[in-house]
């Protein structure tokens, strides 16, 4: 009898992707200005850790939230013994409120409607065990968030079915895409029960536009379907064109009488603090939802992961104070603006562009498709590696995002100091000057190389069989 | 109407059925609570809550810590230095200062007798997530784990919801105090195979929830070579091994494994956290602790769905390294504990209640079979009834943890002060002498009583949940609750 489940020995973790894996060869030789210049720079981690001052100094101008106390009263052991899953009621009115903000105030959320979980990691994966059964299909545009193949697959049996966008009109979903989508699904025989979008999207770093979501709209409505737009980066907007949520499609349909309360009931946000405010390690996400089965649903599922009472507290101070959100939210943008553009005058002057749509997330889509050696998967794992253990930049190849087409690279922007991000800049010019030879000799005896030696040759190699073997499968039921 | 058929369609089984286990019977007892709770000088004649398994005896020994530690929190002057890298922290390895303090404390707790591996710990959202994380990794839909009962309600929830998996009990009785027997284990296992039902393993909850009992060494042995024979796993929540207040002296599966070589480790799992021994619920510490490495290597992925707030990991690690504290508050705790028992259990007996004999928990197992007019669980449900509404005390009947005979029923006393447990005696003592005159008035008020409780009852899921289960819905009267 096989000991462990099926979901225990099995790979849908998703965690065998270069995305990952370069990762581990970061954790291996991290960059260090002072005890290890010539590490990895890490680029491809979409933190926010630009703006902890503002953090940092509206906690040394709030004393009381430190010592859990509310008016001068304490109010610890209350905290303590917090579990109800429906949440701190002043946290999820601060975080609703925060919300809104962050929307320009266009639309306002109700406290009641929202759920709380452990990250978007758990939103998501809740919304797959209230919306569809074992082997039912979601479709997702690519590219997408490597980590999705996790969270909503691998524990729920869920399915993804991708929409494929390509960069004839910069990544956008379009109704052709979307139909195809649904076709691939039928012939595979997977029932789909919505579409589930990141907006702004990564790794694309785009917002979408108003047609973009009606045609979504559209499409769920004569499918009768599910939309979960997953709005995480929605903060990160830092130039124009602005976020439009769909919560604001919703509404300025049902301004025009163009209502549908079905179609209302089906349209579901995911939201978390992990990139807006820069705090991953707190896990707070959040599922706001019109549909109050779905609600109920999901909170009883938030009990598998409740944000700890001591956090909710913290925030709901926080976030309440609505002079420090506003003030946030305006200068965590320009800083990402100003930080985005070095980003992008940087790999200018390696000739590199990106896609010139950026106008959000702390990352660039970046197009490095002239440097390949050929149009293929193939040859981006090739130029992967050599950024990896030669330039010693640990970027996120395209094809770990599923995308259709080689030779785009996810590079964050906003998780390192502009020092390093100039040294990772100058580190990749130097390299595309170098570019037209090919296996530089004198960089075999390199602690690089012999990371790379000393990282199983095998598995590297088993791992790009089994990449390019399945973009083959792909290719073939395209 | 049909939207809301509609939306059945649209939303998946899991989502629509009832396995949350929620909607019971029983929170009639909640309700009462909810709708006239006791306050000693707001509202004396309310119903006192004796259905919640909290430790609320020694949150002054945490908040004296708390006021001479700043350090602790990254939100201090003294700890704000930590901030940005604590908040910036998402490694599901967690934090390695986390994971060495708890298994310093999970050391400790068991006197030293064992030591704990720190890579080996799997955080989670409470027990509640490591209970459901480690079926997710032992068992497949339609897989089945044996669970002795009367056990813990939430079980069904926590192991089967979303997991797809089933939950046979193995019966136990009080003619030998519930005792987990090799025989019961062993026909309980048999008739699942005959079954052709896939058992893939035990799962034992020592302490005991609800008895209060912990497992004696030999019966411990005795379930190990059960498991390692079958070949099934061994899933041991330990999550009240440090409210351990009287002998015998608590023994854990890990002591047991130390000494049975002939053990295959793969198979054992431990569940732990720290809601219960510390009183901490709100912030959400559970783990797993598993002494197969295919199990760690795949939990550790899957605590992705649930890591403790690095907020308050942080907290922690700087609490439970401080070995001091460590040692005084587990004394300090156990000595409450069970200040607190005896008092309680020494005022039921000047009435003739006896209770299961218990060295463990935040609750004891009431015996109140002789007073049962019906020894059913009709009878049972009618007296919890009127506990409920005359008596005015929310326990919990057996029935509610699968227990095989009625009459039993749990009594939580760690969350309330001394003042409270007075009166609940006082009551329960009124009650019994009341009883034994005056039977007929007593039935027509009992009627009476019923009818009340029918008129009253409003399906409100917001605000509805039996409160034997972790987490639950508001406790309305909690100032965070009314707060806004």
């Amino acid at each position: 009898m096989k000991l462990l489940s099926t979901k225990a020995t099995c790979n849908s973790h998703g965690q065998d992707s270069s995305y990952f894996l370069g990762w581990e060869e970061y954790e291996k030789n991290p960059y260090d200005v002072v005890q290890n210049p010539k590490g990895i720079i890490q680029m491809g981690l979409a933190e926010n850790q630009l703006s902890f001052d503002l953090l940092e100094s509206w906690l040394a101008k709030n004393p009381d939230v430190a010592g859990f106390k509310r008016d001068g009263k304490s109010i610890f052991r209350e905290l303590a013994l917090f579990q109800d899953y429906h949440g701190l009621p002043s946290f999820k009115k601060a975080l609703v409120d925060f919300m809104a903000e962050i929307r320009g105030n266009k639309i306002t959320f109700d406290p009641n409607h929202i759920v709380l979980t452990a990250g978007a990691t758990s939103a998501n994966e809740t919304l797959m065990f209230c919306l569809a059964e074992q082997g039912e299909a979601f479709l997702l545009p690519t590219p997408y968030y490597p980590g999705f193949d996790r969270d909503l697959k691998w524990r729920t049996g869920v399915e993804i079915v991708p929409i494929q966008c390509t960069s004839s009109n910069n990544f956008q979903i379009t109704e052709s895409a979307l139909q195809q989508a649904h076709e691939e699904a039928k012939k595979k025989n997977l029932r789909v029960k919505g579409v589930l979008v990141t907006n702004p999207s990564n790794p694309l770093g785009t917002t979408m536009s108003k047609s973009e979501l009606n045609l979504l709209i559209d499409f769920i409505k004569d499918k009768d379907m599910h939309l979960i737009s997953d709005e995480i980066y929605s903060g990160t907007v830092f130039t124009s064109p602005n976020f439009v949520s769909v919560m604001e499609i919703l509404k300025e349909r049902n301004d025009l009488k163009d209502f549908d309360a079905n179609v209302s009931e089906r349209v579901h946000i995911v939201y978390s603090l992990s990139k807006d405010l820069g705090l991953p390690g707190f896990r707070v996400g959040a599922i706001y939802s019109e549909n109050d089965m779905v609600v109920a649903a999901a909170t009883k599922m938030s009990s598998f992961g409740l944000v700890s009472s001591q956090t909710q507290y913290l925030l709901s101070a926080m976030l309440g104070d609505k002079k420090f959100t506003r003030n946030y939210i305006s200068e965590n943008q320009k800083r990402l603006k100003k930080r985005q553009r070095m980003l992008v005058l940087g790999l200018q002057k390696a000739g590199i562009s990106c896609l010139k749509t950026n106008n959000a997330g702390l990352f660039c889509w970046v197009d490095m498709r002239n440097l390949l050696s050929s149009n293929t998967f193939e040859a981006e794992m090739e130029l992967w590696k050599k950024i990896l253990y030669n330039v010693k930049l640990n970027i996120s190849p395209g094809a770990s995002c599923h995308c259709t087409e080689p030779g785009w690279f996810r590079v964050c922007f906003a998780n390192m100091s502009e020092d390093t991000l100039n040294l990772a800049m100058k580190r990749l010019k130097d390299f595309v000057a170098n570019n037209n030879g090919e296996e530089c000799s004198s960089n075999k005896r390199t602690r690089s190389t012999q990371a790379s030696r000393s990282f199983s040759r095998k598995s590297l190699s088993n791992w790009v069989f089994r990449l390019s073997s399945r973009d083959r499968h792909e290719q073939e039921e395209r | 109407m049909s939207l809301e058929n509609k939306n059945h369609q649209l939303l998946s089984k899991i989502a629509t059925n009832d396995k949350h286990g929620e909607n019971s019977p029983y929170f009639d007892g909640w309700k009462a609570y909810e709708s006239n709770p006791f306050h000693p000088t707001k509202n004396p004649q309310g119903v006192i809550q004796m259905g919640l398994a909290e430790n609320q005896l020694c949150f002054d020994l945490i908040e004296e810590w708390i006021r001479n530690n700043p350090k602790a929190s990254i939100c201090t002057p003294e700890g704000v230095n930590e901030f940005r890298n604590i908040a910036n922290f998402q490694d599901y390895h967690g934090l390695p200062e986390f994971r060495n303090a708890v298994a310093n404390f999970m050391s400790k707790v068991r006197g030293g007798r064992v030591r704990f591996d720190p890579d080996r710990i799997i955080m989670s959202g409470g027990a509640t997530g490591a209970n459901e994380l480690i079926m997710f990794c032992l068992a497949d839909p339609g897989d089945a784990f044996l669970v002795p009962s009367p056990y813990y309600p939430a079980f069904v929830r926590d192991l089967c919801w979303r997991t797809g998996v089933q939950l046979i009990p193995v019966q136990c009785h009080s003619s030998n105090n519930f005792k987990i027997t090799r025989e019961a284990l062993e026909e309980a296992y048999m008739k699942a195979q005959e079954g052709n039902i896939n058992v893939k393993g035990l799962i034992i909850t020592n302490p005991s929830n609800p008895l209060g009992t912990t497992i004696e060494k030999e019966t411990l042995k005795s379930i190990v070579s059960f498991i390692n024979e079958n070949n099934i796993h061994l899933v041991c929540d330990e999550i009240y091994s440090g409210t351990v207040f009287d002998t015998p002296k608590y023994v854990s599966v890990a002591e047991v494994i130390q000494e049975m070589e002939e053990c295959k480790k793969d198979l054992i799992h431990i569940i732990y956290s720290l809601s219960k021994d510390m009183g901490l619920p709100g912030f959400r510490v559970g783990l797993v602790y598993s002494y197969n490495n295919e199990v760690v290597n795949c939990g550790r992925k899957m605590s992705s769905f649930g890591l403790v707030s690095s907020q308050t990991q942080h907290f922690l690690a700087a609490m439970l390294s401080d070995n001091k504290f460590v040692d005084k508050f587990l004394a300090e705790s156990s000595r409450r504990l069970r200040e607190r028992r005896e008092f309680f259990t020494k005022g039921l007996e000047k009435v003739n209640i006896t209770c299961l004999p218990s060295n463990a928990g935040l609750f004891f197992w009431m015996n109140l079979r002789s007073l049962l007019k019906e020894k059913t669980f009709e009878g049972e449900m009618k007296l919890w009834r009127l506990i409920i509404n005359e008596v005015k005390l929310n326990v919990s009947p057996g029935s509610a943890f699968d227990c095989s005979e009625p009459g039993w029923y749990r009594v939580c006393f760690a969350n309330m002060d001394h003042e409270t447990v007075e009166i609940a005696l006082m009551r329960i003592r009124a009650f019994v002498n009341g009883r034994d005159k005056g039977k007929n008035m007593e039935i027509k008020r009992w009627k009476s009583n019923l009818r009340l409780s029918f008129s009253s009852r409003r399906f409100d899921e917001k605000v509805m949940s039996p409160h034997m289960m972790s987490p639950h819905s508001p406790m309305p009267h909690s100032p965070l609750v009314r707060a806004t």
